[in-house]
């Protein structure tokens, strides 16, 4: 068993409000394999971008981490110098976002953008550094490298740009991809072809992946394994296939449950989409141990 | 792209006064300083003397045009000095946050509170007349327009993707400032300087009134009305024309920041005639 590049323990994470201190991540933990594609799902606010943010070290005032470990190639990220860790961001482990409309500077041209990643990261001097930019945008297979390197982000498409960002975090080669919903911003057919590319691109290059997405469907295309957060839990973990087959937690049935079907009609008309309850539930009326109790998974009032 | 009248109006206007000030030299009819002549004194405009003549005999014209030279020269210089004092410590204060950013502020707030002119009036007093420390004191008087400008920007500019995503990527603090806050910011920060281009222009003619800017015999539109003062009922042509310039030069370089404002602000765009 080789060891795992990315060994998140027992991570806890705090916001303080007013006096009281309000725990956003209750101890989570797993592991990512050297070149695994690991799946987050989960609803909003369950914590997966927080555990993403903590991974890069960008965690912001209130949050805080107040217990625990993230462990990259043996070394604890948390304890590491700010500017040892601005090192390895960009370069040993690199983050795509799910807007791509926002993500690139407006007043700089995408080759720039791109060669930049060299500059900072492997001193090149620029002329070489545009050079590989080319390249770079010709991996994620954009049409005409030469002449898109010299466009501004307007000028692109929204499925353009996340492949100029796939392009960026992709630069240095990077031992860890962080992908924060990077497709939940497109439509279905660039979604389509964005997922093939990272899943195509990371497989070459041995790169592991910390895929993020409340979407069970791409999860299910992309992860070889997939954990399922609530409420700043991992409450259950599993391999993709036995997590959709046989899901063991509460939460999870209610998750695949509430995926709409086509056709899904029962014999008397139409059927109401499942849901769990729509509200997200109140932290503080959660309990240790049956924390999804204040919520029914049919849409009924608790 | 259509330009409203106001701003063909404003960049004519400063064009004007800036070739006034490039061209002086060789379109000037006489010398600024050494045509003195008695005999000529108090002339009304004519022919020769297209401005008039002031009480020493010297072309009014002459001496407007190379006073254009001091106005830009202070209008530019204090601006750009402005400008990095107060983007600066706007930016830094907005991004760093903190203890900085109080400090920032408190110091704006400080700032703001004096009156420029009097605070202008102090650095020269400690600084002495002439055109350098004028250039550093209004350089030093109006940056908390620009900083608190600089400051706001930048606050709204953080949540940008594209900063967060410069984050992730491993880019300094510095390089974040100045690749992907500074350039987004310059729109607002040119129309600030542009502004205080014309309110410097006016402070410079305040303080050279006083006696506190250039120096005689050497022509700036300020000083050139504090000789005229006494020859406002016999000879009005020796205050009217300085105050001219200083008027169009000023109106010109106000409606040229409104303009560049209308073009450069996104909110203002849907206003522009």
């Amino acid at each position: 068993m080789t060891a795992p590049l990315l060994d998140i323990k027992e991570l806890k994470l705090d916001v303080s409000a007013g006096r009281s201190l309000l725990p956003i991540l209750k101890g989570v933990s797993f592991q990512i394999m050297p070149g695994e594609a690991y799946g987050l799902v989960g609803e909003s606010g369950s914590g997966k971008s927080v555990t993403s943010l903590a991974v890069m070290g960008l965690l912001k005032r209130p949050l805080r981490v107040s217990g625990g470990e993230v462990v990259f190639k043996g070394q604890n990220l948390l304890a590491l110098p700010k500017r040892e860790m601005r090192r390895l961001r960009g370069n040993r482990v690199a983050m795509i976002f799910q807007e791509p409309m926002t993500a690139l500077n407006p007043l700089s041209t995408v080759g720039r953008q791109i060669a930049e990643m060299f500059v900072l990261h492997q001193g090149k001097d620029w002329g070489e550094a545009m050079k590989l930019a080319v390249d770079a945008l010709a991996s994620v297979r954009v049409p005409n490298p030469d002449r898109r390197a010299t466009n501004y982000p307007h000028q692109m498409s929204g499925g353009l740009r996340q492949r100029v960002m796939i392009a960026m975090a992709l630069a240095c080669n990077p031992d860890l991809l962080i992908a924060d919903e990077p497709t939940t911003a497109l439509d279905v057919t660039v979604q389509a072809e964005v997922l093939r590319l990272i899943k195509e691109l990371c497989a070459a290059r041995g790169t592991a992946v910390l895929f993020i997405s409340h979407d069970l469907g791409v999860i299910a295309s992309v992860c070889q394994r997939v954990g399922v957060m609530y409420a700043g839990c991992l409450v259950e973990e599993n391999d993709t296939a036995l997590l959709f087959s046989d899901p063991r937690h509460e939460y999870t049935r209610g998750l695949l449950g509430a995926l709409p079907r086509l056709g899904s009609r029962s014999l008397h008309g139409r059927q109401r989409l499942v849901d769990i309850d729509s509200i997200i539930a109140d932290r503080s009326k959660l309990t240790e141990t049956r924390f999804i109790a204040p919520r029914r998974d049919e849409g009924g009032k608790p | 792209m259509r330009f409203g009248f106001n701003f063909i109006l404003g960049a004519l206007l400063t064009v004007l006064v800036i070739l006034a000030g490039i061209f002086a030299p060789w379109i000037a009819p006489f010398d600024p300083v050494l045509n003195a002549d008695l005999m000529n004194a108090e002339l009304p405009p004519d022919a020769t003397f297209w401005f008039g003549t002031d009480a020493q005999g010297r072309d009014v014209f002459t001496r407007i045009l190379f006073g254009a030279q001091i106005s830009l020269t202070v209008g530019i210089v204090s601006q750009v000095i402005n400008s990095i004092i107060g983007c600066t410590l706007g930016m830094t204060a907005g991004y760093w946050g903190g203890w900085w950013d109080d400090l920032v502020n408190g110091l704006t707030n400080v700032m703001l509170a004096i009156p420029s002119l009097i605070f202008a009036l102090a650095v020269m007093a400690v600084l002495g007349p002439g055109l350098p420390s004028l250039l550093i004191a209004l350089g030093l008087t109006n940056w908390s327009w620009t900083c608190r400008i600089a400051r706001s920007s930048t606050l709204s500019l953080k949540s940008q993707g594209y900063v967060q995503a410069a984050q992730t990527l491993g880019y300094g603090d510095l390089r974040i400032m100045f690749t992907q806050i500074l350039p987004n910011m310059m729109g607002p920060i040119l129309v600030m300087a542009t502004l205080g281009m014309g309110s410097a222009v006016l402070s410079e003619a305040a303080l050279s009134f006083l006696g506190l800017g250039v120096q005689p015999p050497f022509p700036s539109w300020g000083s050139m009305l504090t000789d005229a003062r006494q020859l406002i009922r016999t000879a009005p042509w020796v205050a009217v024309f300085p105050g001219l310039a200083i008027f169009l030069s000023v109106l010109g370089f106000n409606l040229l920041g409104d303009g560049l404002r209308d073009r450069l602000d996104p909110h203002m765009r849907t206003r522009t005639p």
